[in-house]
């Protein structure tokens, strides 16, 4: 699992990595509540481009995070959800209380990843630079 | 065996979590055969995890027992046949419906037998309590022309 925070857009880019089913989801629902309850994001994002497979354990998985997030006044968005994935959420109701982004908006996304990464970068740039003077 | 395709297998496992990724795998290996789309496969896939999480969970309650597969190709339809000698399902109509679960405190979404109907063609679901539950499903794969059996 890749996770990027972003202090300044208050963002949590959360990239899942593993197969989601029963035997995984629970580790995987623990390791994202701790990254959610650390810093309380406005909004979070769940990547599902490497997400080739997802069972129902999926369902109960991404709502038990969209109420924690809610609850700690956030918002969920999941991006790059294969069509077996979606067909999952479609057909148990997760598609019309969270929302998944459609292929426009999907690019959007992506800048602002590249520009989490470019901020992380210039930071330490200036970490680095900084520690030269002293 | 008739049938230009026949093929069965049967697989065997301790009702482990970590072995549903290992049942889903090996169906999705035997019927390759048949050249099915990734969606066909996905879809396949994921109905067996369905079949084997219900075996481990509520079968066996998550205690050990042996899980059993059967799979069979017959012309261009996949067969699978999951068993357990679990403790049974009181209600299959009632197990089926929609967003049932019997265990709703552990984020279950009770959505198991929705996908399986979905995503197969075909479901029979034979449980008696105490003695366990058979689950049969078919699907039909559309055959490319230029595809070609290996056996």
């Amino acid at each position: 699992m890749n996770i990027i925070y972003s202090r300044e857009d208050k963002l949590l880019m959360i990239e899942l990595t593993e197969e989601i089913d029963q035997h995984t989801a629970d580790k995987v629902r623990r390791k994202i509540d701790d990254e959610i309850e650390r810093f309380i994001p406005r909004k979070v994002v769940f990547d599902f481009s490497n997400i080739s497979f997802m069972d129902s354990s999926g369902i109960g998985m991404v709502l038990g995070r969209y109420k924690l997030i809610k609850m700690l006044g956030g918002e969920l968005e999941l991006i790059n959800v294969h069509k077996t994935t979606k067909k999952i959420f479609d057909m148990s109701g997760v598609s019309r209380i969270i929302k998944i982004a459609e292929q426009e908006e999907k690019y959007k996304i992506k800048q602002q990843k590249e520009n989490i990464h470019n901020q992380i970068l210039n930071n330490l740039d200036k970490e680095e630079k900084s520690e030269g003077i002293i | 065996m008739k049938g230009l395709y026949d093929n069965e297998m049967i697989l065997k496992f301790v009702s482990k979590p970590c072995n549903e990724s290992f049942a889903r795998i090996t169906i999705a290996a035997f019927i390759s055969q048949l050249d099915p789309t990734v969606d066909e496969l996905s879809d396949i896939k994921t109905a067996v995890s369905e079949a084997v999480t219900n075996s481990i969970i509520h079968g066996y309650d998550s205690e050990d027992g042996i899980v059993e597969i059967k799979a069979k190709i017959i012309s261009n339809t996949i067969e699978i046949e999951i068993l357990d000698n679990g403790k049974g399902i009181e209600n299959v109509e009632v197990a089926m419906k929609p967003l049932y679960t019997s265990k709703p405190n552990q984020e279950r979404s009770g959505m198991g037998f929705t996908i399986m109907q979905s995503f197969m063609d075909e479901i029979r679901v034979e449980s008696s309590l105490g003695f366990g539950t058979r689950i049969v499903m078919r699907k039909k794969i559309n055959i490319k022309q230029e595809s070609k059996a290996i056996c």
